[in-house]
Parts: structure tokens; C-alpha cells; sequence
């Protein structure tokens, strides 16, 4: 960008100007009134030395003593400050002059130091103090000299002393003009403006540089900054982050830039993550027609066999399997379905230990042509969990296959480890508020905006000034809410449905954190959940929950001796059609599994080393 | 008219037709095969059936359309419509349509006999009811439909909004008259999930058939009735009220209730 086109060139190059017009007004303001007030007081002096000077003279006028008015004129005149003392009669005939040769020299009126009385060959009689001064240049190349005139008026003294020189009538009897050098004074008068003129470009040149240093550090780099994100946004870098260290307006733009692309980046992930379940959707529906098409052949003829041949008992038992296994496929292309619709398993209560034993025996021979072991070691205090049997066979299947795949069939086999054991865990950080609902019953979760990938609970908030919705963290106890709105702390938050707008403010009961407003909602058949208006108080209290204390979990961990996963594919190995198999998997496996044990309120975690091996851990919590 | 034969089996799939024409022959009913829709159409008016199976995709018209253009023809012979895409989705909206029943695929033998014997029941109560339809004074009633204020899924079960919340669940007079004497109730547990469109309880009949009632709501059972799962015969005594099944918690009533019919319409 070329230098003059940026906003900080643009800004400093105007308060620039700005600055250089008022300091040079001041500069000339300022010397023009040092130069009248210098002026004036040489016209002061001046003024004072003529009045001397006519004083001195009177007594000896009145006299008629000329050889001794002579003399002092002559002396006065001789101080190297006064350039000429004379006096002129009305004719204007120089009678005494510091200057003898100019002595009996008649001036003409319209000489320069006439015409101030003298205008339109008219003789003026009363002249202005102000207007008896005069600055001017004997010679267009000599300095400037000041001169001032003194008229001589006629008193009665004068017109009744002995000499009887001047009648009555007469008003003025001469003019006293006296002048003075102003070389000295100009002299100062000009070292004065370039002093001005030195301090006036400094100041300026000062003023410059700081304003376009603040401009830079203020606005330019910021800005730049923030162009700079823009530009990685757009280049599809939604992780960029700006620094937020300012507290002004261009810190807050930054943090907005912050917030919005990080709500784009989740937008973008949510989209990836639909994208990618509705590409599920349209394989699944294909997958089950397809399927379950000739799998009705199978199941009604089976079926239909088996019923019609109860009397042949070798037949039964293998009819038996054929038809049981041919109903797991209609099972598991259901749940197929199901996965890809979200919907709900059909639970009942289950020992898991049995599950996994059916779900061993069923992948058996596969495990055995890869010379692969699979351990059990299956507590035996696990409790009955509530869960539909079929997807958590499915589940293991998946399992086992798996890690039977992990470490393949080249590798002179390997050990599967699956343990199952019982414990007790705080329910705080690991249950989900699936179902949240405003007093008159309306919903609260919102599917779109996820926190976790797990649907948030949305309230509106409303402060004095603003509104906007805050998104609840669906795992109780993690507190990691998302805010549309960023209330002052200390405001009073008024939280409501979106839906109807109907209060959950909790009055009365202040948050025993921070003393800030609290709010509920229901959690239908489960209790309140209470939370903070506070953005920066993580309180929340969920009684029902947490007088049931310690919640009973089963765990059950498979373990491999495969050949791992790299740690940077682990955050996405449950994500749809995302393999580690190449072509071998659909990558559908990992993502089936998370969708059924989240509908089962489980959770599913992942550990591996790279050539250890990998361990999947399930937690499957007791009371549905 | 009368038919001159029991079943017509309308599907693009050889299998699926061979398969339920060798069920339905081995119980001794006579079944017709079509291949599409056109084709089935074809023989319904040439002949007439006590009941018709079809799926639901096919490769010209599918079973929705199929079973439209039968009504639009005046044809009221129940259809029982199956499909590949077995999804609760599909069996509300096939029982919306006015199928009689709903059969996902795969499907067993004793599923689709069961489903096939209800719909033959299904057909004579109709052809009785709209015999009596002009008597003044009908002598028998054919059946009880539900109360007005109720909704229907289909014919099969009955769904009561309450004031606080819950709603309450029970299968309807004309499906316990379809099921040949039932003698036990298989009914799912307090705090189980229901499913809209799957099936929430199991009529067995004396014949040995379980009979699934798909679920008009999905929501958490907060109740079971306790009286039906000792004894069924309170169920046929009073469906509506004594007989319910459960008190439901439904977690989206308003749009499980756009999928269900009105009763207070069929009275119109």
C-alpha cells in the first residue's frame, strides 16, 4: 500500500497541518506584538528625550540665549542613540540642529517629516501624540529610523517675552523633531522571529513524529493486524487468534474478530460433522433397502422352516442360528438407520458380561485366522445395565474387529484384552443434560449450537440495554457456556425462554459464589438445574443430582496389542467415514459406536502408543 | 363383488413376492403377485382382493401413491404397506396414509402371517360395518372407535394428551378385535423408551402370533398399568379408559401429534 494511502499516514499528515497553521499564526501573532511592543517603547523614550529636550530649551528660548540652545542641542545630540535633534520654525527653516551643517536649511513641506502636519499644503496646527511618530528610511538601503516631531506652541510666556519675536497669533512657534536609529531594535526585533521561527518548525517537527509514532502504536499496527487476520480468515485459517491485549475500541474489535471466527470455525465444524451425517443418511437408507431386501428372503424362508419342521430337531437348532443372526442384521441395519437419524435404542436391562461373551463367539473364527487371543476378564460383581442389548453387541463386535484388523494378519497374531469392572464416580463433569425445559414446558436444547458436539441448552438473557442468548454447557458440572451477550459484571441479567420469554430468574437467592443473580430451568423428572447470570462465575447446582451422591458405572476396556494410532488421528477417529483402514473400512465403525453409547448416556474414550497399542474405554452408567 | 381372491402382493422384488406367497399358501389363502404398481393396479380392477400387500419403493409409482390412486378409485380394500426402509418414519407415515399396518423389512414368517391374518380381520369388520352403515338401528356394533378428544396412530393405538404433561397410551377397540383372542400382554417397563411408529407392546394371541401395536409417542414410560399386565381381558372390556398401557413422558408431543389423526375427525 503505497505510504500517503494508510490511515495513520493520512491521520498524522492532517494533525500535521492542522498543527503547522496554528503555530505559525501563533508565530506571526507572537513576533508582530514584540515588534509593536519594542516600537513602543523606543517611541516612549523618544517621546520623553524630545519633552527633555524642549524643556531644557524653554527657559533659554524665552531668553532668546540661541548660542546656548545651540550648544545643548549640539550635546544631547552627540549620544550615539539619538541619530538628529533639530528644531524647524513655521517656515521650516532648521534653526538648531545636532547636525550644524543642516542649520539654516529650509525643509520642504512635503519632506517625510512634514507631511504628517502638513497634508494638502494646509498647515496644521494640532497634531495626535500617536500620529507625531514616524518609522522610515532615509535611504532605501539605510536602516530604519524613528523619528518623532514635537510642535512648539506659542504660550504667553513666549508671546510676552522681552524679545517680542512671536506675536500673539501665532498658535505653533516651530517643531522639535527628533530621531532615532532603530538598527539595534530591528536587529533584536529579527533574531526575535527566527527564534520563533526555529521553536515553531521544532515544534512541529516534534509533534509529527510523536503524533505518527502514537498513530502507529494506536491504530496502524492494529489495524494492520487485524487486516492481517482477515486475511488468514479468508484463507480458510479459522484458528487464527488475534492478541486481545488493548482495552480500546480496536482491542474490542479484535476480540469480536476472535469470537466470530471462533463461532465460524464451530459453524464449520457442525457443517463438516451434517455434511458428513447426511452423506450417512442417503448410504444408510441405500444400504438398508438394499439389503434388507434379499435379507427378507432369508428370514422368511428360515422362519418359515423352522416352524414347519418342529419335528426334526437337528434341523431346528441350526434354523435356530440362522434365523436369531439374520435377525441381528435387521438389528444392526436398523440401527444403521437409527445412527443416522439420532434416534432412541430400545433398552432393557442386560448383563454386559453375557453381551460381550455373545459378542466374542460371534467374531470367533475371524480372530482366529488372524491368530489373534481374546482375552475375558470379566468382573464378576458387574452389575445389569440398562441398554439395548443388540447395539452394545454391536458395539463390541465392532470392538474386537477392530483391534483384530489393528494388528493384522501378518504379524504372527496378538493379543485383544477386554475387562469389564464396576465403579463409582462423581456425577458432576460426566452427566448430560439431555432434556431441559421453561415453566410453561417449552424445550430448551438446541441442536444447533454445540458445545462438545453435545446439543447446549439456550436461554435469553437480557440486560439493561442489550439481549442475547447464552449457551449452557450440556455436561453439568464443566461450565464451559458459550455467551451471545457479554453483560457487565454487576448487571442484573434477566434470563427467559426464547420460546415464550417466560422468567427463570431465581428470585431471592443469590449465587453463593459471587452474589450475582442465579436462574433455573427443569430437567423433566430430574430436578432443577440452577446456574449464575455471572459470565465469569462457573457456579451451578443441580440438587436432585447431587444428593444421589456417587453414581455406579460399569467399565469395560479393550485392549490391543495392535499397532496403534498416531496421536494426531485420535481426536477424529469417532468422526463419520474418517478410516485409519485405508480402503479396507468405511470409517463408519467408530462413528456408529460413539452415536450408540452417547444415546446410551455413556461416554467412549481412547488411548494409544504407535506400535503398543490401543485401549478403548467405556463407561456405561448404571441407572439409565 | 366378491373376490376372487384373498391376497394381492404387489413388489419389484421376486423374493419378497415368491416368499409371502409361499407363507400365505401354506395358511391356506390364495395369493396373487405383481410386480409394480401398474401391474397391480391392473388386477385389483379386473378382480378385487380381500387384501393387498405392497411396498413402499417401487420402480413407477411407490406404495404411498399406489395406495392413493386405490382410494381415489373407490377402492377401500385394506393395504398393508412393507419396506426396505424400515424406519419409524416410514410407519407413522404409512399408517397416516391409511395403511392398515406397516411391516418392516426383513420380516418373519410369523410376523407377516400375523399381520396378514389382522388385515383379513380388519377387511370382514369393514364389509360388516358398511353392510350395517344405513340400518338405522344397527343391532351389533362392529366396533368401538376412540373417545373424540383422543388421536390415533392408524387403527392400531390411542394417545390421551393430560393437563399435566404425560399423555396416556392404549391400543384401540378394532385392533384387539383384529388379534384372534388375545391372551397375553408383553408390555415394556417403567422408564423405558417408547418410539413413535415402533412397536410399544406385544399382543399374544391364542394362535401363538405376536401381534407388535406400533406407539403413537415417543417419550420415557413414567407408568405402567399394572391391571392390563395381569390380566389382558380389562384391556378388551375397556380399551379406552380402564385399558390404557401406559402414562408417557413424550419428548415432542406437539410434533408426534402432527403425525397422528384427530378421533374427533372420524365422526365427521
Amino acid at each position: 500500500m503505497p505510504f500517503l494511502r494508510t490511515l495513520g499516514s493520512k491521520l498524522t499528515i492532517a494533525v500535521g497541518l492542522i498543527a503547522l497553521v496554528t503555530i505559525s499564526a501563533f508565530a506571526v501573532f507572537n513576533s508582530r506584538s514584540d515588534e509593536r511592543a519594542l516600537l513602543a517603547e523606543v517611541e516612549r523614550h523618544a517621546n520623553q528625550l524630545s519633552e527633555a529636550v524642549k524643556s531644557s530649551t524653554e527657559f533659554d528660548m524665552l531668553l532668546n540665549q540661541r548660542e546656548r540652545i545651540h550648544e545643548t542641542v549640539r550635546r544631547i545630540g552627540q549620544d550615539p542613540s539619538i541619530q538628529r535633534i533639530r528644531i524647524m520654525n513655521k517656515a521650516g527653516e532648521v534653526i538648531y540642529s545636532s547636525d550644524s551643517a543642516e542649520i539654516g536649511k529650509s525643509l520642504d513641506k512635503n519632506a517625510e517629516a512634514c507631511t504628517l502636519c502638513h497634508k494638502a499644503g494646509q498647515p496644521l496646527e494640532k497634531v495626535d501624540i500617536a500620529e507625531r511618530t514616524r518609522v522610515y528610511r532615509a535611504h532605501p538601503d539605510s536602516g530604519r529610523t524613528l523619528g518623532i516631531i514635537n510642535p512648539i506652541y506659542n504660550t504667553r510666556t513666549c508671546s510676552s517675552a522681552a524679545c517680542h519675536a512671536h506675536p500673539r497669533s501665532q498658535t505653533v512657534l516651530g517643531v522639535l523633531d527628533v530621531t532615532l536609529p532603530l538598527a539595534e531594535i530591528d536587529k533584536s526585533i529579527r533574531r526575535g522571529q527566527t527564534e520563533v521561527i526555529l521553536l515553531a518548525v521544532g515544534a512541529f517537527v516534534t509533534l509529527i513524529l510523536i503524533i505518527g509514532l502514537l498513530v502507529r502504536r494506536w491504530v496502524a499496527l492494529p489495524v494492520r493486524h487485524l487486516v492481517e487476520a482477515t486475511r488468514h480468515v479468508a484463507g480458510g485459517d479459522l484458528n487464527y487468534v488475534i492478541a486481545e491485549e488493548r482495552s480500546d475500541e480496536l482491542g474490542m474489535l479484535a476480540r469480536s474478530f476472535n469470537n466470530m471466527t471462533q463461532r465460524l470455525s464451530e459453524a464449520r465444524l457442525q457443517l463438516v460433522q451434517s455434511d458428513k451425517l447426511a452423506s450417512l443418511g442417503r448410504l444408510a437408507a441405500g444400504v438398508a433397502h438394499e439389503i434388507n431386501n434379499p435379507l427378507t428372503g432369508v428370514l422368511t424362508y428360515s422362519s418359515f422352516l423352522q416352524k414347519r419342521t418342529k419335528d426334526q430337531p437337528e434341523v431346528q437348532e441350526d434354523l435356530k442360528v440362522i434365523v436369531r443372526e439374520t435377525i441381528r442384521c435387521r438389528e444392526i441395519v436398523k440401527s444403521l438407520l437409527d445412527f443416522a437419524r439420532q434416534s432412541v435404542p430400545k433398552k432393557g436391562q442386560a448383563a454386559i458380561n453375557e453381551i460381550i461373551a455373545r459378542a466374542a463367539s460371534v467374531v470367533e473364527n475371524q480372530l482366529t485366522l488372524n491368530q489373534v487371543k481374546l482375552a475375558q476378564q470379566l468382573g464378576a460383581d458387574v452389575p445389569l445395565v440398562t441398554v439395548d442389548a443388540n447395539q452394545m453387541q454391536q458395539v463390541f463386535i465392532n470392538l474386537f474387529v477392530n483391534a483384530s484388523d489393528a494388528i493384522g494378519p501378518d504379524t504372527g497374531g496378538g493379543t485383544i484384552t477386554v475387562t469389564t469392572s464396576r465403579l463409582k464416580l462423581s456425577p458432576i463433569g460426566i452427566t448430560q443434560i439431555k432434556k431441559a425445559q421453561c415453566p410453561k414446558r417449552h424445550s430448551l436444547i438446541n441442536a444447533e449450537v454445540r458445545i462438545d458436539n453435545k446439543p447446549s441448552i439456550r436461554v435469553r438473557a437480557r440486560t439493561e440495554g442489550s439481549e442475547g442468548f447464552i449457551y449452557r454447557d450440556p455436561m453439568y458440572g464443566l461450565a464451559r457456556h458459550q455467551f451471545g451477550i457479554a453483560p457487565e459484571p454487576g448487571m442484573h441479567v434477566e434470563v427467559m425462554c426464547p420460546e415464550c420469554s417466560a422468567a427463570l430468574n431465581v428470585h431471592g437467592s443469590p449465587c453463593p459464589d459471587c452474589g450475582a443473580a442465579t436462574f433455573q430451568f427443569e430437567v423433566p423428572g430430574k430436578g432443577f438445574v440452577e446456574g449464575c447470570t455471572n459470565r465469569a462465575c462457573t457456579w451451578q447446582r443441580w440438587t436432585e443430582l447431587e444428593k444421589g451422591g456417587d453414581k455406579d458405572f460399569v467399565e469395560i476396556r479393550v485392549r490391543d496389542s495392535g499397532s496403534g494410532i498416531p496421536r494426531d488421528e485420535l481426536p477424529r477417529i469417532f468422526e463419520p467415514f474418517y478410516s485409519t483402514k485405508g480402503q479396507k473400512g468405511n470409517g463408519l465403525g467408530l462413528a456408529v459406536i460413539w452415536g450408540i453409547i452417547d444415546n446410551h448416556n455413556g461416554s467412549i474414550t481412547v488411548e494409544s502408543e504407535v506400535g503398543e497399542g490401543t485401549t478403548f474405554t467405556i463407561r456405561i452408567p448404571v441407572e439409565p | 363383488m366378491k373376490p376372487a381372491r384373498d391376497i394381492l402382493v404387489v413388489d419389484d422384488e421376486d423374493v419378497i413376492t415368491h416368499a409371502v406367497q409361499r407363507v400365505c399358501t401354506a395358511d391356506g389363502l390364495t395369493v396373487d403377485v405383481a410386480s409394480d404398481a401398474a401391474e397391480g393396479m391392473g388386477r385389483v380392477l379386473r378382480a378385487g382382493y380381500r387384501l393387498i400387500i405392497s411396498d413402499v419403493m417401487m420402480a413407477d409409482v411407490d406404495g404411498f401413491m399406489f395406495l392413493v390412486d386405490l382410494r381415489k378409485r373407490r377402492i377401500s380394500t385394506p393395504v398393508i404397506l412393507t419396506t426396505g426402509m424400515s424406519t419409524m418414519q416410514n410407519a407413522v407415515r404409512a399408517l397416516g396414509a391409511g395403511a392398515i399396518d406397516f411391516i418392516p423389512k426383513p420380516f418373519t414368517s410369523d410376523e407377516l402371517l400375523a399381520s396378514v391374518r389382522r388385515g383379513l380381520v380388519y377387511a370382514r369388520l369393514q364389509a360388516e360395518a358398511e353392510a350395517t352403515a344405513h340400518d338405522a338401528r344397527p343391532d351389533t356394533i362392529a366396533w368401538v372407535p376412540p373417545p373424540p378428544s383422543y388421536y390415533r396412530l392408524g387403527y392400531a393405538s390411542w394417545l390421551l394428551a393430560e393437563r399435566d404433561g404425560t399423555a396416556k397410551v392404549g391400543v384401540t377397540d378394532l385392533f384387539l378385535r383384529t388379534v384372534d383372542a388375545p391372551t397375553a400382554f408383553t408390555l415394556a417397563a417403567e422408564g423405558d423408551e417408547l418410539v413413535q411408529g415402533s412397536s410399544c407392546a406385544t399382543i399374544t394371541a391364542a394362535d401363538g402370533l405376536e401381534h407388535g401395536v406400533l406407539g403413537p409417542v415417543t417419550g420415557r414410560v413414567v407408568e405402567v398399568n399394572a391391571a392390563v399386565a395381569e390380566s389382558p381381558a380389562g384391556v378388551e372390556r375397556d380399551p379406552y379408559f380402564e385399558g390404557w398401557l401406559y402414562r408417557v413422558l413424550p419428548s415432542e408431543l406437539q410434533y408426534d401429534l402432527h403425525h397422528l389423526t384427530a378421533c374427533s375427525s372420524d365422526r365427521m
